[in-house]
């Protein structure tokens, strides 16, 4: 299936699926083959994730005990706070969530479930990761430089982000704008791959409606991506130019408008939050089916919705700028359709609790992780139609309400998703079983002090808590007692929450050198990955697997074994 | 019901067949496609921004500014649409397997798409001298920004099929390199006359 780019058929056979030996220079850092790119993103999104932890641990130290001298950080100084804001949210958006969610899982399945032997454009590919790690290290490089990081929020709102008079970092603010640039074209020549494998490679006998849902979700997001990211660049250009060049694209004085950028931003983030949570809920549907032994409850019906939603989340972008002075009958307009978007969101969450509904439900790791994906996803959803009522979001705009809205969608996504997926396809990745007991405690050691970092937070947001305040003594009303508390208790939890992470990456050790031999299929799945060997080697099968029905072919009547793999003839 | 496209919950008791199908779209074409429908919202992007820019602006375009050249461009349109008329015989040779009677079309496309980019940069130093500039306002700046963008994907698609035309030379070129060289260049001629007709009149 492995071709050459297209531009390059110079080299018909480019791929090097034949060498047997091979350097570990050229087997892990310079391979082509899927799974190691799959695990260099993934890997590269956890340590950045690290990175953004530490961050939201030193800005939210200086919330909890302001003034105070951070260990391992010092005294967080209000540049500083603002460029760790900032710098956490865009790690944790651009650099943990769409690295792991899709480019780690998307290159690491897409291949071994659909049963061909690598994506169709490998160098591609390896190119991808290359480009996304440069983008990794020019984001971080922006530390460095003269003024430091860029503080004017993962949004680069100008006027703010556009001169270097406001905003203080001179470079930082360009830096931070070429590393996001960088991101995209990385996410643009995955999302091909992911697009074209999927459509062109499939193994024989696997129809469209055979695709596993995981698969399907990774393909719509990769295509909302790839429609939604042009005008971003094209703002992102603008505003480079306004910053390097002295152009006035967004500067009212000039005949430039600031709004313009929050329309050409909101209309790539509002589908990017579709774009990171489709692989999540394609993750859920994995695990809630094998470990409920129940076929996925209206197949075609999840599809359509995410389809559906796909298409209506470009529909909704100005619920962001309820108090940018839009239009109100526009308002109107926006809070109509982001409201109607929450209807398929729903839809999907009822077919996950029917899909377990009767099953024989095994409450395993990864299952423990998809349920809670739903349970805590089902918050961030409620929450988000307070603020995508225009009415509402007058009030509630740019508080702490709002930050706890999105952290529980984006937690849920980019945190209890990708730990679902690792902890369900780590046997298949390592070969090994991880301890199921740590998994636990790792799992409930993060669920139960997220949520007592983030419950808080939606109790001073509706007091009034706004969201871009350094030290909350200056303000009277905000430095009370009770207030001060419920941030001291999040911080807490979140120390808390960070500190059970070392269960995990002990878990993730110790289950690599002497865990139990996971075998093919540990988790008797039936989807075609489970018929590789586990680890999988380079080409995935000796013999591609032909594909004979859906699936989710679990507990079907009359057969001896409950479920019923992919390949298996009858 | 599933009518073909799913072997959903088969019994096991109907023969499907199973044999390895030629995909619909190959390969390179659909990953050019991909990367089209990006390109494509891209410029809508910059077009729309444009559009809000002149909308807002009390008079466009801003006095003082020197104006387009209407006429010069349209002639330069129409050297762009005949090299994308000689690359659709060059299509049409390619796909009969007439490799010789390629030839003279692939160059007469390369010919014309380089003349235009050529002549666009003349075009640009004049509208410089009479002070247009990225800073000199905001019609200046998305002019040379949205007009700029389109010569770099000019460039792009030149350099493109020029790599497919040595390789006709060469005499091995693929129907991939091809497709995608084609298909590249027919987007920046088909992009172009939206340029003109928003950002020129």
């Amino acid at each position: 299936m492995a071709e050459s780019i297209p531009t390059q058929p110079s080299d018909p056979h480019a791929d090097d699926h034949h060498h047997e030996e091979q350097s570990f220079v050229s087997k892990y850092l310079l391979s082509t083959d899927h799974k190691v790119i799959g695990m260099q993103y993934m890997f590269t999104g956890m340590a950045m994730a690290l990175i953004g932890g530490f961050m939201a641990y030193a800005f939210r130290m200086q919330l909890a005990f302001p003034g105070v001298e951070v260990p391992l950080w010092g005294v967080v100084t209000p540049a500083n706070y603002t460029a760790l804001v900032t710098n956490h949210g865009a790690i944790m958006i651009f650099w943990v969530a769409m690295p792991v969610l899709i480019a780690a899982f998307g290159n690491y399945l897409i291949p071994l479930m659909v049963g061909c032997d690598d994506m169709v454009f490998p160098k591609i590919n390896r190119l991808s990761y290359q480009i996304f790690l440069l983008s990794a290290i020019v984001l971080i490089s922006s530390y460095f430089v003269d003024g430091g990081g860029f503080g004017g929020a993962w949004t680069t709102y100008p006027p703010l982000s556009a001169k270097a008079e406001y905003n203080l970092t001179p470079m930082g603010a360009s830096i931070f704008i070429g590393a996001v640039g960088l991101e995209f074209v990385a996410f643009l020549l995955g999302g091909i791959n992911f697009i074209t494998t999927a459509m062109n490679a499939r193994a024989p006998g696997m129809k469209l409606y055979d695709i596993p849902m995981v698969i399907w979700m990774i393909v719509i997001a990769s295509i909302l991506f790839m429609v939604s990211v042009g005008p971003l660049l094209a703002g992102a250009i603008m505003l480079l130019f306004d910053q390097q060049l002295g152009t006035a694209f967004y500067d009212p004085n000039r005949g430039g408008d600031p709004v313009l950028w929050q329309h050409l931003f909101w209309f790539f983030g509002h589908p990017e939050v579709y774009v990171v949570l489709l692989p999540a809920i394609g993750i859920t549907a994995e695990i809630i089916t094998v470990f409920s032994r129940k076929k996925l409850f209206a197949y075609r019906t999840v599809l359509n919705t995410a389809i559906g939603t796909g298409v209506l989340s470009f529909c909704v972008w100005a619920h962001h700028q309820f108090i940018s002075g839009i239009d109100p009958r526009m308002a109107h307009v926006f809070t109509l359709t982001t409201l109607l978007i929450s209807i398929p969101i729903a839809e999907m969450m009822f077919v996950y609790i029917a899909t377990l509904y009767g099953g024989a439900i095994r409450l395993a790791t990864p299952m423990l992780w998809a349920l809670a994906f739903i349970f805590e996803f089902l918050i961030g959803g409620v929450t988000g139609i307070f603020l995508g009522a225009s009415g509402a979001d007058i009030y509630l705009h740019d508080t702490y309400f709002v930050l706890a809205h999105f952290h529980y969608t984006f937690f849920p996504i980019a945190i209890i998703g990708t730990f679902a997926g690792v902890t369900y396809w780590f046997p298949k990745m390592f070969g090994k079983m991880m301890s199921d007991r740590l998994g636990k405690i790792h799992f409930w050691g993060t669920i139960i002090p997220f949520n007592f970092i983030f419950i808080p937070l939606f109790f001073l947001g509706a007091g009034g808590q706004h969201r871009r305040i350094y030290d909350f003594q200056n303000f009277p009303a905000l430095a009370g007692e009770g207030m001060q508390d419920l941030r001291i208790l999040a911080t807490t939890s979140l120390l808390v929450m960070l500190g059970f992470q070392l269960v995990f990456f002990y878990n993730f050790i110790t289950s690599l050198m002497k865990g139990k031999a996971a075998g093919k299929n540990p988790w008797k799945a039936n989807t075609l990955e489970w018929t590789a060997e586990s680890p999988p080697p380079h080409g995935n099968w000796k013999e591609l697997p032909t594909v004979y029905r859906g699936p989710y072919e679990y507990s079907v009547p009359g057969r001896e074994k409950d479920y019923w793999p992919q390949d298996e003839p009858n | 019901m599933s009518a073909g496209l799913s072997s959903g919950s088969n019994d096991g008791l109907e023969p499907i067949d199973r044999t390895a199908k030629r995909p619909v779209v190959a390969n390179g074409i659909l990953g050019m496609m991909l990367f089209i429908l990006t390109e494509v919202m891209l410029f809508a992007g910059l077009v729309s921004a444009f559009t809000i820019a002149k909308s807002a602006a009390p008079v466009w375009p801003p006095p003082g500014q020197p104006r387009l050249p209407i006429e010069a461009t349209a002639f330069n349109s129409v050297v762009l649409f005949a090299s994308a008329v000689a690359l659709l015989f060059a299509h049409r040779a390619f796909h009969k397997g007439d490799r010789e009677s390629m030839r003279r079309p692939m160059w007469l496309a390369l010919g014309l798409g380089s003349f235009f980019v050529i002549f666009q940069g003349f075009e640009w130093v004049t509208l410089l001298s009479e002070g247009l500039t990225m800073t000199s306002s905001t019609y200046g700046a998305f002019f040379y920004l949205i007009v700029g963008i389109h010569a770099l994907h000019a460039f792009g698609a030149i350099a493109l099929l020029a790599r497919a035309n040595h390789r006709l030379q060469q005499g091995w070129l693929t129907p991939g390199l091809f497709g995608a060289a084609e298909m590249f260049w027919f987007f920046v001629v088909g992009v172009w006359p939206v340029i003109y007709l928003v950002v020129y009149l």
